[in-house]
C-alpha cells in the first residue's frame, strides 16, 4: 500500500471514527433538562442555555475528537490533491480503486466497498473535508452555547463520512449508500432542534422530496444493471467508450450500447438516454433543481454551520458530481442532456427570481444557492463538466463563506435572521462586513474580462457562460441567456443583502444593535481561509481545471471526466449545432483581429487534447461580447442594487404596492409550496384515507370477518343490513375487476428470465 | 454426526421446556414467576445455540437438502425433517428471536405467566417444525398448528379487543388452510405421496398445477399477508401482546414467502408464471396501498403492521420475478424484516409498558426523557425507510432489481415504497420522539425512564443484526444463495 492509498482510508474513516465518538460521548451525557418540563418547551434551545460543568467537559471531548479527525483527514485529502494537481503536469495521472471488502454479491449483481483514486474524487475529497475542517472549528464559537454540543459534532463527522463515500465510490451502488447516507444526515441536521415543530417539517420535506429523486436514481441503477450486467462504475464506462456489443438481460435487443434501445416503462428509447434522464432525477433532488428544489430553503431551520457544509458547498452539489463522473454517459446523449440543460438553466434564473425577494437572510443566500447549481448543471448539459467542476469547487468556498458570516451576523445579532430588522451594521461588524464583502464580490463574478484579474466566481461563472455560448443548440442558447439573466439577478439580490444588513440606518431595535458584535476568533479564522479560497479559488486552479492557461495542467482531470471525440455522429440535431459553430466561428475571427493576446483568446491555441466537447468549438473563442456580457450584467445588477436600497430606498416598497401579481409570485416562491401541498401531502392524505376506512374497514372487513357475522344475523336483522351488504359486493366486484385489469396492463411488460 | 437427529432436537426442545414450565407451575404455583422466566430463557436460548450447531454443520454451497431425518410414520406418511439454506436462515430467524421475546416479557405479563410462556415454546416448536418438515403432511400439521397458541396468545394476553381480533385471525387463516388441505389430499392421491423433495420433481399437468396453485396461493397469501387479504394483520398485531407481534411479524408472516418458494416455484412453476402478472400486481398494491393506509394511522403498531404489508410486497415481488436477485432478495428481505419489524414492536413495547398507550398523538418529546430509546427507534426507523447500510436496504433493493428484470413497471410501482415509507416512519418518530411534552405521563421521569438493562440488551441485538447484515449482506447471501438456484432450476424442470 503506498501513500495515497493510506492517506485516502484516512481521509475516509476519520470522520467516521470521530462520528462514533461524538455519539457515544452524546449517549451517556447527563439528560438535557432544559426541554423536559411542560413549562420550559417554548424556551429556545440555541443561545442562552447554560450548560452544565460535568457536560460541557463531555462535550469538549466529543468536539475536539471530531475536530481533530476531520482536520486529519482534510491535511491527508489536501496531499493527495496538491499531489494530483502537480503530477498531472507530468503525464495523465492513473484512475483506479481500491477494494475494502465486498459488500453484494448476488448472481451478477456485486459491488464492493472501495475507494475510487482519481482526480474527480481528489477534488471532492478537498472540497469536502477542507469545508468540513472549516465548519467544524467555526461551530466551536457559533454553537458555543447549545445543548447538544456533542450531538452536533457527531452529526457533522457522520455527514462527512457520507459525503466522502459518496465521491470516492468505484460502483453506483456505493455511491447511492453516500447518497442516501448525507440525506440522513441532512435531515438530522436540519432537524437539530428537535423542539422546533418548524424544523421537523423541514427536516421531514428534504428527506422526502430527496426520496423522490432517489426512486429516479435507483430506477436508473437498475437500467444499468440491466443493460450492463454490472452497477460499477468502471466497466460500464469502458463499455460505452468503447461501444461494445451488449446483450440487455431483458427488453432490448443486442446492440452497441451506443446505438442500443430498451423498451421500459413505456417507453422506447435509446438505453443511454433512459439511464441517463433516471440518474438526472436523482440529481436533481439531491442538488435542489427546479421542481425537487422546494426542501432546500426550508432547510435553513438547520444551524447555520449546518446550511454552510451541507447547503451550500457538498451534499447538494452532489448531483452535479454524479453527472460529472457519468460523463461517459452524457456524452452519449441528446435528450438526457438537454434535459440538464433546461432545468439547469431554469432554475438558476427561477432561483434567482425568488431570492429577489426574501427577507431572511439564509434564505436569499439559499435560494442564490440553488441558482448556482443550475449553472452548474447547464454547464454539464452542454459538455463543458469541468466548468461545472470548476464552479463546484469556487462556489464551495464563498457560498460556505457567505453562510458562514450570515451565521455571524446572526450570532452577533442576537439570532435575528430578518433583513429588515437589521441595516447599518457595517462598524458594529466590520469583520463580518468585509467577509461579506468578498463573498459578494465572488459571487457575483466580479473581473476584468480579457484579463486574469477577479474573484474566484468570475473565472467560473464567465467560464460556464462561454461554455454555454460556444457550444450551441436551442437549449443551449437558452442557457446561456438565462445564465446572463441570472448574472445580473444574483448580482442585485447579492448587493440588496449587502446594503439592507451593513448599510444605511439600523432597522435592528436599540439594545440588539448597542449588543452587536463581531464572531469571536474561532469563528473569524474559518472565514479568513475560505475568504483566501474565494479570492484565490479561480486564478490558481483555473489552469488546472479547465486546462485552458497551460499546458501543464491539461491533464489534471485525467480519464475522470470524459469528452467524447466522436460526439457528432451521436448528434441528432446536429445541423443546428453546424449553422451555430459557424456563426460563433465568424464571430471568433473578428475576435481574433483585435483582441489578439487576450488570456481568454489563448484558450483554444493551447487547448490540443482530444477531450474537447467536439462539437466545434475545439480552437474556437467567444467573441468580445459574450466576454464582457457577465460584467455588464453584475455591474447594472449593483448598480440597480445601489439605486434601490441605497439612493433611493422607497422604490423597492414603492414597486412591491405596485408590481401587484409579480411581487406577490416571487415573495410565495411561485407557490411551489401551496401547490405542493395541495396535490401531494392533502393528496396522499385523501387517498389514503380512503383507502384504510372505506376500503379496508367498509369493503374487505365488511365483507369478510364483519360480512360474515352480519349475514348470519341478517336474517334477525331486517333488510337494511342486506342492502348495505349488496352495495358492498357490487364494490367488491369493482375491486376485483381492476386487479385483474391491471394483472393483464402489467401482463404486457412480463418478459425476461 | 449425520445420524444425530440435531432437527428433531431443536424443532422438539421448547416442547420439553413447556413441559417443565408445566411441571415447575404444578409443583411451585404462580409464586414460580423468576424461576419460570429464567427456565424459558435458559430453553430458547440453548434451541439457539444447537440452531448455530446445526448451521455449523450445514454445508451453505451443497444444493438440496442436509441434516435429513426420515422415519416412515404411517401409510406413504413419514417423519421427514431436512434443511436448505432458505429454512436453515429462517430456523435461525426464529431461535434468535425467541430468546428475545422471552425478555420482551419479562415484566409486562400479569396473568398466567406460566400459561404464556408455554404457548410461546409450543408456538416455537410449531414454527420449527414448518421449516424443518419435508414431508408434505408433517409441514401441514405444523403449518396450521401453529395458529393455535397464536389464537390463544392474542386471545389471553391481548388488548381490550382481543377477540374480535383473535376470530379475525383465525377466520382468515382457516379459510386458507382449508383450501391447502384440499390441495394435500388430491396431491396425495393423485401422485401417492406426500414427500417434499419427490413432489418437487414431480411434473403435475398444467391445470392441475393451476388449481394446486390457486389452492397453495390462498394460503400463503393469507400468512404473508398480501392484499386483500391483510386486514387481520393490524388487529392481530394491535391486540398482541409484544412478544406477539414480534413473533408474528418476525416469523409467522415469513411462513407464506417460505411457502411459495418451498411449493409455489418448484411444485408449479407453469402456473406460477401464469400468475406472475396477478402476483405482480398485488405486489404493487400492497406497497403503495399499505404504505398509504399506514400514513393515516394514529396507532403505532398499526401503522408498523401495515408497514409490514408493504414490505411483505416486495417479498412477493423478489420471489415472483424468478431470477436470482429477487429471490435471494426476497430471502433477505424476509430475514431483515425479521429483525427490523421485530425490533420496532419491541420499541412500541417500550414505551407501551410506561405509558400505556399505543395512540401517537398522545406522545411527543421523548427524545427529553428517554435518549437512548430514541437513538434505537431512529435506527430502526431508519432501517425499516431502507437506508443503505441496514438490512432493510439490500432486502428492498434486491428483491427490486430482480422485480426490473421481470418487470420494471412491477419495480417502479414497488420503488415508490421507498418515499412513502419515508413519509409514515418519520411522520411517526417525529410525532412520537421529537418535538416537545405534551402529556403529563411523558413529563414525568419517573414514568417516562429510558430503557432498562434487559430492553437495551434487546434492541443492541436486533441493532448489530440489522447492522452488520447492511454491510456484509453477504452473511445470508452465502447461504440462502444455492437453494435460490435450486428453486429457479427446479422451475426448470
Amino acid at each position: 500500500m503506498g501513500w495515497q492509498e493510506l492517506a485516502a482510508i484516512i481521509v475516509v474513516f476519520a470522520p467516521l471514527v470521530g462520528a462514533i465518538i461524538g455519539g457515544f460521548v452524546n449517549l451517556f451525557t447527563p439528560l438535557n433538562d432544559e426541554f423536559t418540563s411542560l413549562e420550559n418547551v417554548a424556551h429556545d434551545a440555541h443561545s442562552h442555555a447554560h450548560i452544565p460543568a460535568n457536560r460541557a467537559r463531555l462535550d469538549k471531548i466529543a468536539m475536539s475528537a471530531t475536530t481533530a479527525l476531520v482536520v486529519t483527514a482534510a491535511m491527508c485529502a489536501t496531499l493527495l490533491f496538491m499531489n494530483q494537481f502537480i503530477a498531472s503536469g507530468e503525464g495523465v495521472p492513473e484512475t483506479y480503486s481500491i477494494t475494502l471488502a465486498r459488500w453484494l454479491d448476488v448472481g451478477a449483481f456485486q459491488a464492493n466497498w472501495a475507494i475510487r483514486m482519481d482526480t474527480m474524487s481528489f477534488v471532492m475529497m478537498f472540497v469536502v473535508t477542507s469545508v468540513s475542517s472549516l465548519v467544524h472549528i467555526y461551530s466551536w464559537g457559533y454553537m458555543s452555547h447549545d445543548m447538544g454540543r456533542a450531538r452536533f459534532f457527531a452529526y457533522l463527522s457522520l455527514f462527512t463520512f457520507m459525503m466522502l463515500m459518496l465521491v470516492t465510490a468505484d460502483n453506483f451502488l456505493q455511491l447511492f449508500f453516500g447518497w442516501e447516507g448525507v440525506g440522513l444526515a441532512s435531515y438530522l441536521l436540519i432537524g437539530f432542534w428537535y423542539h422546533k415543530s418548524s424544523a421537523n417539517d423541514a427536516s421531514i420535506k428534504a428527506f422526502v422530496t430527496n426520496r423522490v429523486g432517489d426512486v429516479g436514481f435507483a430506477l436508473g441503477i437498475m437500467t444499468v444493471f440491466l443493460v450492463f450486467g454490472t452497477v460499477e462504475i468502471a466497466p460500464v464506462f469502458d463499455a460505452i467508450k468503447d461501444n461494445v456489443e451488449l446483450t440487455p438481460f431483458a427488453f432490448g435487443e443486442i446492440a452497441h450500447v451506443q446505438e442500443m434501445s430498451l423498451s421500459i416503462l413505456g417507453v422506447t428509447a435509446p438505453a443511454l438516454e433512459i439511464i441517463g434522464v433516471l440518474l438526472f432525477v436523482g440529481a436533481m433532488g439531491k442538488s435542489a433543481q427546479l421542481l425537487l428544489h422546494v426542501w432546500l430553503p426550508d432547510a435553513m431551520e438547520g444551524p447555520t454551520p449546518v446550511s454552510a457544509l451541507i447547503h451550500a458547498a457538498t451534499m447538494v452539489t452532489a448531483g452535479v458530481v454524479l453527472v460529472a463522473i457519468c460523463s461517459p454517459i452524457y456524452e452519449y446523449t441528446t435528450y438526457a442532456s438537454a434535459m440538464i440543460t433546461f432545468i439547469g438553466a431554469l432554475t438558476a434564473i427561477f432561483a434567482a427570481t425568488v431570492a429577489l425577494t426574501q427577507n431572511d437572510i439564509k434564505r436569499v443566500i439559499a435560494y442564490s444557492t440553488c441558482s448556482q447549481l443550475g449553472y452548474m448543471f447547464f454547464a454539464a448539459g452542454v459538455g463543458a463538466y469541468d466548468a461545472a467542476m470548476f464552479h463546484l469547487f469556487t462556489h464551495a468556498f464563498f457560498k460556505a463563506m457567505l453562510f458562514l458570516t450570515a451565521g455571524a451576523v446572526i450570532h452577533g445579532l442576537a439570532d435575528e435572521q430578518d433583513m429588515r430588522k437589521m441595516g447599518g451594521l457595517r462598524f458594529k461588524m466590520p469583520i463580518a462586513w468585509l467577509m461579506m464583502l468578498i463573498g459578494t464580490l465572488a459571487i457575483t463574478g466580479v473581473g476584468i474580462p480579457g484579463t486574469k484579474i477577479g474573484f474566484a466566481g468570475f473565472f467560473s461563472k464567465d467560464a460556464i457562460l462561454e461554455e454555454a455560448f460556444l457550444s450551441g443548440g436551442m437549449y443551449a442558447h437558452f442557457a446561456f441567456w438565462m445564465g446572463i439573466l441570472a448574472a445580473l439577478l444574483t448580482s442585485f439580490y447579492s448587493w440588496r443583502l449587502m446594503l439592507m444588513t451593513f448599510h444605511g440606518k439600523t432597522r435592528a431595535n436599540e439594545h440588539d444593535f448597542d449588543h452587536a458584535h463581531d464572531a469571536p476568533k474561532v469563528m473569524g479564522v474559518p472565514l479568513y481561509l475560505l475568504a483566501g479560497g474565494a479570492v484565490l479559488a479561480g486564478v490558481v486552479f483555473y489552469g488546472a481545471f479547465i486546462g485552458k492557461l497551460t499546458e501543464v495542467n491539461k491533464n489534471f482531470w485525467g480519464d475522470s471526466i470524459y469528452k467524447a471525440s466522436h460526439y457528432e455522429e451521436h448528434h441528432d440535431d446536429s445541423e443546428v449545432y453546424k449553422t451555430d459553430v459557424t456563426h460563433s466561428t465568424e464571430h471568433v475571427v473578428a475576435a481574433d483581429a483585435d483582441n489578439h493576446d487576450t488570456i481568454s483568446h489563448d484558450v483554444g491555441s493551447s487547448n490540443d487534447y482530444a477531450g474537447d466537447h467536439g462539437d466545434g468549438h475545439h480552437g474556437v473563442h467567444p467573441p468580445d461580447w459574450v466576454l464582457w456580457a457577465p460584467f455588464f450584467a453584475w455591474m447594472s445588477g449593483l448598480i440597480l442594487a445601489l439605486i434601490f436600497y441605497g439612493w433611493v430606498p422607497h422604490i423597492p416598497r414603492a414597486m412591491g404596492e405596485r408590481s401587484g401579481p409579480v411581487h406577490a409570485i416571487l415573495s410565495n416562491k411561485w407557490f411551489f409550496d401551496e401547490i405542493y401541498n395541495f396535490v401531494f401531502v392533502k393528496g396522499t392524505k385523501a387517498i389514503g384515507d380512503f383507502f384504510w376506512k372505506i376500503i379496508d374497514m367498509k369493503l374487505i372487513d365488511g365483507l369478510g370477518p364483519n360480512g360474515l357475522t352480519k349475514l348470519t344475523k341478517a336474517s334477525a336483522g331486517g333488510l337494511s343490513r342486506l342492502h348495505t351488504g349488496y352495495l358492498y359486493h357490487y364494490a367488491f366486484i369493482i375491486l376485483i375487476a381492476a386487479v385483474v385489469f391491471g394483472a393483464v396492463a402489467i401482463s404486457g411488460q412480463s418478459g425476461g428470465n | 454426526m449425520a445420524s444425530f437427529p440435531i432437527l428433531s432436537m431443536i424443532t422438539f426442545l421448547p416442547l420439553v421446556g413447556a413441559l417443565i414450565i408445566l411441571l415447575t407451575r404444578a409443583a411451585v404455583g404462580e409464586q414460580s414467576r423468576e424461576t419460570i422466566r429464567l427456565a424459558a430463557l435458559v430453553v430458547t436460548l440453548a434451541t439457539f445455540v444447537l440452531s448455530l450447531w446445526a448451521m455449523s454443520e450445514f454445508n451453505p454451497s451443497a444444493p438440496g437438502y442436509q441434516l435429513v431425518e426420515d422415519v416412515a410414520w404411517f401409510g406413504q406418511i413419514s417423519y421427514k425433517l431436512g434443511v436448505d439454506g432458505l429454512s436453515m436462515l429462517l430456523i435461525l430467524l426464529t431461535t434468535f428471536l425467541m430468546p428475545l421475546c422471552v425478555l420482551a416479557s419479562w415484566k409486562n405479563i400479569e396473568v398466567r405467566f406460566a400459561e404464556y410462556m408455554i404457548a410461546f415454546l409450543v408456538l416455537e416448536t410449531l414454527m420449527l417444525g414448518v421449516f424443518c418438515a419435508l414431508d408434505l403432511v408433517l409441514f401441514y400439521i405444523f403449518f396450521e398448528g401453529g395458529l393455535i397458541p397464536m389464537f390463544i396468545i392474542i386471545g389471553i394476553w391481548g388488548g381490550a379487543n382481543r377477540l374480535y381480533a383473535a376470530f379475525k385471525f383465525f377466520l382468515y387463516t382457516l379459510l386458507g388452510s382449508l383450501a391447502l388441505l384440499a390441495a394435500l389430499v388430491y396431491i396425495y392421491v393423485d401422485v401417492g405421496t406426500t414427500d417434499i423433495p419427490t413432489l418437487q420433481q414431480h411434473v403435475f399437468s398444467s391445470d392441475v398445477q393451476t388449481w394446486l396453485w390457486l389452492a397453495f396461493f390462498a394460503s400463503f397469501a393469507v400468512k404473508l399477508p398480501m392484499f386483500p387479504v391483510h386486514t387481520w394483520l393490524p388487529d392481530a398485531h394491535v391486540q398482541a401482546p409484544t412478544a406477539g407481534s414480534v413473533i408474528l411479524a418476525g416469523v409467522l408472516l415469513k411462513m407464506g414467502g417460505y411457502g411459495m418458494l418451498r411449493f409455489s416455484l418448484p411444485m408449479f412453476p407453469e402456473a406460477s408464471l401464469l400468475f406472475q402478472p396477478l402476483v405482480f400486481t398485488l405486489s404493487v398494491i400492497a406497497v403503495i396501498y399499505a404504505s398509504l393506509v399506514a400514513y393515516r394511522q394514529t396507532d403505532m403498531k398499526k401503522l408498523i403492521a401495515y408497514s409490514s404489508v408493504a414490505h411483505m410486497g416486495l417479498v412477493t415481488l423478489g420471489i415472483f420475478a424468478f431470477n436470482e436477485e429477487g429471490v435471494q432478495g426476497a430471502i433477505f428481505q424476509m430475514f431483515s424484516h425479521g429483525l427490523i419489524s421485530g425490533a420496532l414492536f419491541l420499541c412500541v413495547g417500550v414505551v407501551y409498558d410506561r405509558m400505556h398507550t399505543r395512540e401517537i398523538a398522545k406522545y411527543g418529546g421523548l427524545v427529553h426523557r428517554m435518549p437512548i430509546y430514541a437513538a434505537f427507534f431512529m435506527f430502526f426507523t431508519m432501517a425499516n425507510v431502507g437506508l443503505p447500510g441496514t438490512s432493510g436496504f439490500i432486502g428492498e433493493i434486491m428483491s427490486m432489481v430482480g422485480g426490473f428484470k421481470a418487470n420494471p413497471w412491477a419495480a417502479a410501482g414497488a420503488a415508490l415504497g421507498m418515499i412513502f415509507s419515508a413519509v409514515y416512519m418519520l411522520t411517526l418518530f417525529r410525532a412520537t420522539v421529537f418535538g416537545t411534552i405534551q402529556n403529563p405521563k411523558v413529563a414525568d421521569p419517573e414514568i417516562a425512564k429510558d430503557v432498562t438493562l434487559v430492553e437495551g440488551v434487546t434492541l443492541l441485538l436486533l441493532a448489530i443484526g440489522t447492522l452488520v447484515l447492511g454491510i456484509f449482506p453477504s452473511l445470508i447471501f452465502d447461504i440462502s444463495e444455492a437453494s435460490a438456484v435450486e428453486v429457479l432450476s427446479l422451475m426448470q424442470k
